[in-house]
């Protein structure tokens, strides 16, 4: 049996709120599947699971923010006995038969329901479906083989999600009142008033979404976009405060890789074509494999290797602040597919639906201003990472090569790195790489 | 003219009250229309000898001449579209349609003219028209002139949609319309023209932009126009003695809509009932509920309810036409639902 717990993603996250469950109790999921969306104050961010197995109780409910690696499920592996873990004290409510939502092509792969005649007989009273408040009964008819009892019999039989209105659900936060502690008559809704006779009573909680971890230097934000200014806050002012940023700029002619760039054009449907953006990531991610020292995190006192070339891509978004979600093993794609991966994690960001490791993973980050029309971008680290690279518009400048001078387009990329895991040498070679990749573009 | 009609407050007159009617007020905008303004001039079906169908024009032919109140021939979209050639052309014609049933043969002028010239010109043709018409049921004349049509009207951009359901606003509404660069629709319900009260001697121009908050309560917001609003006041009346303190918002004007007013009293009683008299289906109402979601769901305590009329043609049977319509039992039933 495995926890799914919340998710870190991201260095200055420290608590998280479960927005929404795509499965429920009993699914089968498998590694990889997406098992539920948490929104950082950054994003929506779909989480999956590590784990192949059962779904046991959802222990968290939607709305309910809650600290890092606390238990938001169980997963049995299949085969395996059910859960009999102890169910947390601190849950919000019962928890809410729900359907993955469906949507667009672009979102993994759907959870299928098993057939009804599958594993979803519902063997004992002790199971995940009836220890979480769904009622089982005597009463309740098994309509599977043999008369046994099934899931969709439960769940047919149990009781519904508590019906509580907008503003009582909204007076409870206020108040701190815990809404599992009203309990309201058999079919009643939950109102403001019941809400006020429990406020101060001795059943009442603290608020659950208090965050008592909020940094200090952070205003109490009041919308998603000040949430998310002051993640960025937080995270910049600690980068600028314990790394030791050097920075190194190389001008880069890009006369041979854009014209490698038109050329495949050609061929390539109008949907497909690249930008000079995904020749950069690509020439990047080269060359970070081939620097390990600047492709990982400083963590606790030491250099932390990255498992693969993940860019981060600095993402801005329309309603303000920015997200730099990775393109992830970057340095195994070629130019096409980086620029196809570009694209969709464009649409994705935008969209507010980005993977957890998208989030968490990035090992060096590239940051690109020159759509925006400045010439260099001396960029402030994304610590934990230890580099980021800026890069500047695309500029026609003279430029002397083999004793000649013409006009060819450049563009200057800067690096800036950690001083406590590389020196000006190390820095120096990476974006030699970098350069040398971008003058080789046929190269794979 | 404008400047005074739209600067002039809800209540601001202070002359002495005088006993009238909600037809003598509407008579009265009138004659002072036709005496301040000689661009103004009144038209439509038996407004000049007969006096109008619902005596509102009585005496204004022998007083202003054939010139300006005028007879018109039994075509609603010939003299709907005379008015938006004449406003067009600098007058400031008020066209009386006799019901809104009737309304239903200009509504080519209406929608597709009078709404649209202003935006279909680049902004050279603004279309300085008032049209009046009666509206609603109540007084058996069945499902030939019982129509509350006036939320289909709601629908159209370009046309500003007013609904007087006090004397004062009867009084005032007319002034402000026609000061209005754009067509204003003006309904007048037919079970009011003779509803009795008191007015200022010196009422004159209101505003046509607020919703107005008729009785201040605390427990749940009753929100009516026109020819439901003295019945939701009796209704919120009826509440007190449940315990239930009702504050009903008088849209007054229902396009464009006071969101901020119905919003506000709203996020204050946290619950809120819907009145009127068009049919739920794709109604005026419909919209109010949507928009009461859209600002102030998390202030809910409970669904937001309506009231409104049976969807069937009106019957003529005086019990089958009352049992049709929202009445005080049924307002009250539904706000004591709210309550749960």
């Amino acid at each position: 049996m495995a926890d799914f717990t919340m998710p870190s993603l991201g260095a200055d996250m420290d608590e998280g709120t479960l927005l929404e469950w795509l499965v429920h109790p009993g699914d089968v999921v498998r590694k990889g599947d997406v098992l539920a969306v948490v929104d950082t104050s950054k994003s929506a961010v779909e989480v999956e699971s590590f784990h192949t197995g059962v779904v046991g109780p959802l222990l968290v409910e939607p709305g309910t923010t809650v600290p890092v690696g606390t238990v938001l499920a169980t997963i049995t592996e299949a085969g395996a006995a059910p859960p009999e873990a102890p169910v947390p004290e601190p849950v919000a409510a019962a928890p809410k038969p729900k359907r993955a939502r469906s949507r667009g092509t672009s979102g993994p792969r759907r959870l299928r329901p098993l057939p009804a005649a599958a594993t979803e007989q519902v063997r004992s009273p002790s199971s995940g479906a009836t220890r979480r408040g769904w009622a089982w009964t005597s009463a309740t008819c098994g309509t599977g083989p043999g008369r046994t009892i099934t899931r969709d019999d439960v769940r047919r039989d149990s009781h519904p999600r508590p019906r509580v209105s907008p503003y009582a659900r909204r007076l409870a936060a206020e108040l701190g009142v815990d809404l599992e502690a009203v309990r309201p008559a058999d079919g009643e809704v939950v109102r403001a008033e019941d809400v006020r006779a429990h406020a101060g009573g001795p059943t009442a909680a603290p608020a659950p979404t208090a965050p008592p971890t909020a940094p200090a230097a952070a205003p109490p934000a009041t919308t998603p976009q000040d949430a998310m200014r002051a993640a960025i806050a937080a995270t910049m002012t600690r980068s600028k405060r314990e790394v030791p940023h050097y920075y190194l700029t190389n001008t880069v002619d890009l006369s041979t890789a854009l014209a490698w760039m038109h050329d495949r054009n050609r061929d390539l449907p109008v949907q497909e074509r690249l930008v000079p953006a995904a020749l950069v990531l690509h020439a990047v991610a080269r060359a970070a494999a081939a620097t390990p020292a600047l492709n990982g995190f400083f963590v606790d006192g030491a250099f932390r290797p990255g498992d693969g070339v993940h860019v981060g891509v600095a993402i801005s978004l329309r309603g303000g602040g920015l997200v730099a979600p990775a393109i992830l093993d970057a340095d195994a794609l070629t130019v096409e597919e980086t620029m196809a991966r570009l694209k969709d994690l464009v649409l994705r960001t935008r969209a507010g639906r980005l993977r957890s490791r998208e989030l968490s993973d990035p090992t060096i980050t590239v940051t690109n201003l020159g759509d925006q029309g400045v010439e260099s971008v001396y960029g402030v680290i994304h610590a934990p990472q230890v580099a980021l690279v800026g890069v500047g518009k695309v500029v026609e400048r003279p430029w002397a090569a083999d004793g000649m001078v013409g006009a060819r387009p450049v563009t200057t990329m800067t690096l800036s790195a950690d001083h406590r895991v590389t020196d000006g040498f190390t820095g120096a070679r990476f974006l030699a790489l970098v350069d040398d990749h971008l003058q080789h573009p046929e190269e794979p | 003219m404008t400047a005074k009609a739209r600067s002039k407050a809800t209540s601001s007159a202070k002359g002495p009250l005088v006993e009238t009617t909600y037809r003598d007020a509407l008579r009265e905008a009138l004659r002072e229309a036709l005496r301040e303004d000689d661009r103004v001039f009144l038209m439509g079906e038996d407004v000049g000898s007969y006096g109008g169908c619902f005596a509102v024009s009585l005496g204004l032919l022998e007083e202003f001449g054939p010139e300006r109140v005028r007879d018109t021939p039994l075509s609603e979209s010939a003299f709907v579209g005379a008015g938006i050639g004449a406003a067009i052309q600098g007058m400031r014609p008020i066209v009386e349609v006799m019901t809104v049933n009737f309304s239903m043969l200009a509504l080519d002028q209406i929608v597709n003219n009078a709404a649209a010239l202003l935006h279909m010109s680049g902004g050279q043709y603004p279309v300085p028209l008032v049209i009046r018409m009666t509206t609603g049921a109540g007084r058996q004349l069945a499902a030939q002139h019982s129509h509350s049509l006036e939320g289909w009207y709601a629908h159209v951009p370009g046309i500003r949609i007013v609904a007087p359901a006090t004397l004062e606003d009867a009084r005032g509404m007319l002034a402000t319309a026609l000061s209005d660069p754009d067509p204003v629709l003006l309904f007048e319900h037919g079970s009011l023209y003779t509803m009795k009260g008191t007015l200022r001697a010196d009422a004159g121009a209101v505003d046509l932009d607020r919703a107005a908050v008729r009785r201040p309560g605390t427990d749940v917001t009753l929100i009516a126009y026109g020819g439901m609003l003295a019945r939701t006041l009796e209704a919120a009346e009826a509440l007190d003695a449940e315990g239930m303190s009702a504050e009903v918002v008088d849209l007054r004007t229902l396009r464009p809509l006071d969101d901020a007013t119905i919003v506000g009293s709203v996020r204050n009683t946290h619950r809120a009932v819907v009145v009127d008299e068009g049919w739920r289906s794709g109604s005026l109402s419909a919209e109010i509920v949507a928009r009461i979601q859209e600002q102030a769901f998390y202030d809910l305590d409970a669904p937001v309810e309506r009231v409104c009329s049976a969807e069937v043609p009106m019957p003529y049977a005086h019990q089958l036409e009352a049992a049709a319509l929202p009445q005080v039992a049924s307002i009250v039933a539904a706000a004591l639902r709210t309550k749960g």
